[in-house]
């Protein structure tokens, strides 16, 4: 018989579980997770931004320097927002693995904070490549751009909660496309990424002001500039919106995992 | 009826569970004794997995007592899940991993080391003749395989009781015997045994002693044989006759059984002596197209209970 008492890492086997169905793909995710910040960078960045003149809007840097931690914010979206959507739905339907480690002394709790806590591990190893290839490229004008790696985490836990906890409640994968397409794809464009919101119309600033990715953005570009220090009280705004959101949306998670799996 | 001992390894009283309005569970009473093999028979709808679940502790009890290894599923479930092996109605593999990998996994969650987790893999590969296809994908196995699979996973933390629901539902004959085979030997080794099925030879064969189960209630306990002496007669003679011929013999059976039951495909006849029974029915002139004379089972007892057959 074995021991009654209760294993104390519960939530790192669920950990232990995703990342072992990741290391099939390992090489070719730390392949994609280089090429894609350097397409995006060289593309955009070099490409596009050579024909950008009006450097003071921007903040008197090239267009390279401002758009890169940007992008770092936003690729933290998408990478976090597609983890915390088939995986969630999909260990919840397809295969009923959730519920067979709900058979086991693992918990809802354990499952949804040992799921989250792989999509930060996922979001660690992005972002750190990401901020790697930002500084190869030359795009980083301040040594805070070592704190934007933890900034654009947050920003990716701060959809990966309530995106997971949304998850938890669907049986089909129907309206994760309506996510990504009338959520992700708008905040990708539209909070700050490519332009400042400051060249949008009024009420749309306004807007962009509640959306995660526009803080995200922020965080991330305060600190790749070095100009982060010039405005503390935003930075700490910033950080507490994404944080509210990222706990938020797990403590949902928790919850809509649990009823889910004692309905059966 | 039922005796309450301290010692019983699941001991239930009024147990119930409602979902809204609906009463899945109601208000049902037994006790699972340590070595016992335990059976719920019942049709599907019966609240036969609704008990599974709140035994397996993922499902909160509506009303009653419960008690699994002297514990309350509501405060203590993982520490009661420790000790439980789950075989779910439906397999929760993990089709991207190996066969090894499945089992390596399922006991890591139970807080097993590596080490321990690769030594009783081997063993349950064995066991559950597997070993060679212990580095392929789960996804191509076949049903029976699957199955066994889910049954060596559920071995992995050597747990006290082994849940079984409805475990060899959609195998095929050959299939079916395989698995009963290893959970025999599970019984022989002294693991408690607690399955839901509504196949009646799966109860005959599996279990020491079982509950019948309709409507949400049980109707009747005891052991296999015993539930055939009491409910039954020793054995039946079942008579199919040509179409329309049936519904003309009202009373023309009388006094040849000690009971007569009329389905819609065939008659039997309940006597302690079936080729008496079928002389009778010769000898009154009628012709059944088929006579066919075998032993009474759970079937019939389930009929005598109910008025319905376990499959519909």
């Amino acid at each position: 018989m074995t021991s009654l008492a209760r294993p104390v890492s519960t939530i790192g086997r669920v950990f232990e579980h995703r990342f072992l169905s990741y290391r099939r793909t390992f090489r070719a995710s730390i392949f994609s997770s280089f090429l894609s910040p350097i397409l995006f960078l060289t593309a955009m960045g070099i490409g596009l931004g050579s024909y950008v003149s009006d450097s003071a809007a921007i903040g008197g840097v090239p267009y390279l320097v401002f758009l890169a931690p940007g992008l770092l914010a936003a690729s933290a979206m998408q990478s976090a927002s597609f983890e915390a959507t088939f995986p969630i739905m999909g260990g919840l339907v397809w295969g009923r693995i959730f519920h067979g480690m709900y058979a086991t002394p693992i918990t809802p709790r354990d499952i949804a904070l040992g799921n989250l806590a792989w999509i930060a591990a996922r979001l660690t190893l992005i972002t750190t490549i990401f901020t790697i290839v930002i500084v190869l490229f030359g795009a980083a004008e301040s040594p805070l751009i070592v704190l934007a790696i933890p900034a654009a985490i947050l920003t990716g836990m701060a959809f990966a909660g309530p995106i997971a906890a949304f998850s938890a409640t669907q049986k089909t994968p129907n309206k994760f496309a309506t996510i990504f397409r009338f959520g992700i794809t708008p905040l990708f464009l539209f909070s700050g990424t490519f332009f400042p919101i400051s060249s949008l119309p009024a009420a749309l600033q306004a807007f962009a002001w509640l959306t995660p990715l526009f803080h995200g953005v922020a965080l991330t570009r305060g600190l790749s500039l070095g100009t982060i220090t010039d405005e503390p009280v935003a930075a700490a705004v910033h950080v507490i919106y994404l944080t509210t959101l990222a706990t938020v949306g797990a403590w949902l998670t928790i919850r809509n995992i649990r009823r889910r799996l004692v309905r059966g | 009826m039922l005796e309450s001992s301290p010692t019983s390894l699941i001991h239930a009283r009024g147990l119930t569970k409602r979902f809204g309005g609906f009463v899945a569970v109601d208000a049902i009473d037994f006790d699972v004794a340590r070595g016992e093999s335990f059976g719920f028979l019942g049709p599907n709808g019966a609240g036969k997995t609704s008990t599974m679940r709140m035994i397996g502790c993922v499902s909160p009890i509506s009303d009653g007592l419960l008690r699994v290894m002297g514990m309350d599923p509501a405060t203590h479930g993982p520490q009661i899940r420790a000790n439980l092996g789950v075989v779910p109605q439906q397999d929760t593999l993990d089709v991207e991993l190996t066969v090894r990998e499945n089992l390596s996994i399922y006991g890591r969650y139970f807080g097993l080391s590596r080490a321990e987790v690769a030594r009783r893999a081997d063993e349950l590969l064995e066991f559950a003749q597997l070993t060679e296809r212990a580095n392929d994908q789960v996804e191509p196995l076949s049903g029976g395989m699957k199955r066994r699979l889910t049954i060596a996973r559920s071995l992995i933390n050597e747990p006290t009781v082994l849940l079984l629901d409805e475990p060899t539902t959609g195998l095929d004959p050959q299939a079916r015997h395989l698995l009963w085979d290893r959970l025999y030997r599970l019984k022989q080794r002294g693991v408690t045994l607690v399955l839901t099925t509504h196949y009646m030879d799966e109860a005959e064969q599996l279990c020491d002693r079982l509950v019948v189960m309709d409507k949400a209630k049980i109707v009747a306990e005891g052991s296999p044989r015993g539930l055939i002496a009491q409910y039954s007669t020793r054995e039946v003679t079942e008579l199919r006759f040509a179409p329309g011929i049936a519904e003309t013999l009202d009373g023309q059976l009388e006094g040849i059984a000690q009971r007569v039951e009329h389905l819609p495909d065939r008659i039997l006849l309940y006597a302690d002596d079936g080729e008496a029974a079928a002389v009778a029915v010769h000898q009154r002139g009628l012709k059944p197209e088929t006579v066919l004379v075998r032993r009474s089972s759970l079937e019939d007892v389930f009929l005598r209970l109910t008025g319905r057959s376990l499959i519909e």
